[in-house]
């Protein structure tokens, strides 16, 4: 059954992007009309260090902070996070709800039997994929791969559309409201970049959309229930 | 820019000056989505803030920078890295005596280290504003949110009012200049929010146009003359004549002393204005399981009050948003129906509950559980909370 507030768990490696990503996405369910939050959690910021993002996204107000104990999704940006337990939590699905997904960013099949059967027991869905190749052959970097997961995430979820998902890489990269002391200076130098900037938009949303097109027909295939229940859900005061 | 830019309707950037009221409860707002560091910019923009001393130390380094930005923009007047906690402190103080509307910010370690100076500020009753973004205290080391470091700053002198979230941090540390700058107030304020939890913490709040800003802190309106050394208290600070024991040095300590707490109490029906209640509550009135708490904790015990409220269980939440002064009235009124009262904190020592408990002794017949407690930055997920419930009340869940 559908909930009326998710929350997801996005543990990382420092660099990877998860905060960026848990960011975005919480910008894109806003934009559409959810309640969303986005929250980082990270001990001393390196590169390839543990780093969790969480966001939450829901049709009823969320009061929820903090690191996601009890997650209904869980995404691994890396799979040193299962291999070497770069995670805040060990098994990196302690906690999950029944009826939740998992998506894992790995080129090989990573659960061990006691992990299969266990998320089957509880019907929890699994989709593993290269989403770091992924980013490679579409956006031509690895740096893209958290564009790659989030496209992923909306595309199971299916509730929060492209344009969304647009509007938060927008937000994100091109800082609609910026203060606005900025000095002329500062602007020429951002309009020189600018073209740059959104041929990375572009490639970015390239990323995500296709990412989202692949989810969104295996959570056909697997018969994935819905998860999140629908914006036209949201409480209206 | 220079303080001679300012006139009667517009200040040194030319912002619209504005009542408080105006900014705070008639001005347009619009939805933006931002962090809880990047409303504080928001914030301390439309403050006209003559003077702000930093330090960086994690959670509230992007929040201190942010506000240098401010100075860069032109919004905020001075500036300037201090040299450690205890420096930025005293630099502040300094700052303030000198008439300046002074903000800063600080987390954990940093607070402990500033220490000395929070006495010290209420002493020569300046008010300044320190926005305080709670992280643990050591040992051993962690950056994470705990707010045990507010059980130290309790008996400063200074107010204390708590924010739960991105929005009443942005609403909190406006009205804290206003009543933190009424004569018959005059004393620091600490506002204070939970690091990352409100910090990191992306939301959508509302705010209003960036263009109108406080008027300009008054100095000539302060109760105390601004700095004067031969004068208490600057007397006190140059020539502490109090290390000479005699009848009124002792008189003279324990009668300021008074009065700066007797300060902190007028300033109850301000904040009870700017605020809109010292107490917030939400959910069943009529509960008999009530939740006090403050900040993030809030949050978490809303979380709770939903869940039961699924199961059928009637519960209320009571937001306490100033700490200093302590609102015994409104804590007493908000329980009288209670039967279970918990006090669900961020902090291993129960500070909020020593609180809560010594304000009802002998006028409540309702059992106070403080729990739970989390510590070192772990999550106080509602499961957490209704165990407790639980435990400790004869209510049936699933």
């Amino acid at each position: 059954m559908a909930k009326d507030s998710i929350k997801i768990r996005m543990p990382a490696l420092g660099g990877q992007g998860a905060v960026t990503a848990a960011h975005i996405a919480a910008t894109a369910a806003d934009t559409v009309g959810y309640f969303a939050v986005s929250n980082p959690f990270f001990g001393a910021e390196k590169r390839m260090a543990p780093s969790e993002s969480y966001t939450r996204i829901g049709t009823v107000p969320i009061y929820d902070r903090g690191e996601v104990i009890y997650p209904d999704i869980v995404m691994i940006y890396h799979p040193q996070v299962i291999t070497m337990g770069k995670s805040y939590t060990m098994p990196f699905y302690a906690g999950i709800k029944e009826n939740g997904l998992v998506i894992i960013n790995s080129d090989t099949d990573l659960l061990t039997e006691v992990d299969r059967n266990y998320l089957e027991s509880i019907n929890v869905k699994v989709l593993t994929r290269d989403f770091t190749k992924f980013a490679i052959d579409i956006a031509g970097t690895e740096l893209a791969t958290n564009m790659a997961m989030l496209g992923a995430l909306f595309g199971a979820l299916g509730t929060i559309d492209k344009p969304a998902i647009e509007e938060g890489i927008k937000d994100r990269f091109l800082k609609k409201y910026t203060a606005s002391g900025g000095t002329a200076t500062l602007d020429s130098v951002i309009e020189k970049k600018f073209k740059k900037k959104m041929d990375l938009i572009e490639k970015n949303l390239e990323t995500a959309s296709a990412a989202y097109d692949l989810t969104a027909a295996w959570a056909k295939e697997v018969d994935l229930a819905p998860i999140l229940l629908p914006v036209s859900d949201v409480e209206t005061a | 820019m220079s303080i001679k830019n300012m006139t009667e309707e517009k200040n040194w950037s030319g912002q619209k000056l504005v009542s408080t009221d105006y900014l705070l409860f008639e001005a347009p707002r619009e939805k933006h989505f931002m962090t809880g560091s990047e409303v504080l910019k928001e914030a301390i923009k439309r403050c006209t803030v003559d003077a702000s001393v930093s330090y960086p130390i994690t959670p509230q380094s992007e929040a201190a920078h942010l506000i240098g930005e401010l100075w860069a923009e032109g919004y905020v007047g001075l500036y300037f890295r201090g040299e450690n906690e205890f420096g930025v402190m005293s630099e502040v103080q300094g700052c303030a005596m000198a008439g300046a509307r002074t903000v800063t910010t600080t987390s954990g370690p940093g607070t402990l280290r500033a220490m000395e100076n929070f006495p010290t500020w209420s002493g020569t009753r300046i008010p300044c504003q320190l926005v305080l973004m709670a992280r643990g205290i050591n040992s051993p080391l962690t950056i994470q949110p705990d707010n045990l470091e507010v059980s130290f700053l309790l008996e400063t002198g200074c107010m204390i009012w708590y924010a739960e979230n991105v929005q009443e941090l942005f609403d909190m540390s406006i009205a804290a200049f206003t009543v933190a700058e009424k004569p018959d107030v005059h004393v620091p304020i600490i506002t204070a929010v939970d690091g990352f939890f409100v910090s990191h913490t992306r939301e959508s709040v509302m705010l209003p146009a960036d263009d109108i800003a406080l008027h300009p802190y008054d100095p000539y309106a302060s109760p105390l003359p601004p700095i004067d050394s031969e004068m208490p208290p600057g007397r006190f600070l140059r020539d502490p004549f109090v290390m000479k024991s005699n009848y009124i040095s002792y008189a003279t300590h324990a009668s300021w002393q008074w009065e700066v707490r007797s300060a902190v109490e007028r300033s109850k029906p301000y904040a009870r204005h700017y605020l809109q209640g010292l107490v917030h509550t939400t959910g069943d009135e009529d509960a008999e399981i009530v939740f006090v708490a403050c900040g993030t904790a809030t949050h978490q015990a809303k979380e709770a009050h939903r869940e039961l409220a699924k199961l059928g269980i009637k519960s209320k939440v009571v937001k306490l948003r100033t700490i200093r002064p302590f609102p015994h009235q409104e804590l007493l009124e908000a329980t009288k129906n209670a039967k279970y009262i918990f006090v669900p904190e961020f902090n291993i020592v129960g500070w909020l509950d020593k609180e809560v408990t010594q304000s009802l002794y002998g006028k409540t017949e309702a059992k106070i559980v403080g729990r739970p407690r989390v510590a070192g930055g772990m999550s106080m997920p509602a499961e957490a909370i209704l165990r407790e419930v639980f435990e400790n009340t004869n209510v049936k869940g699933a």
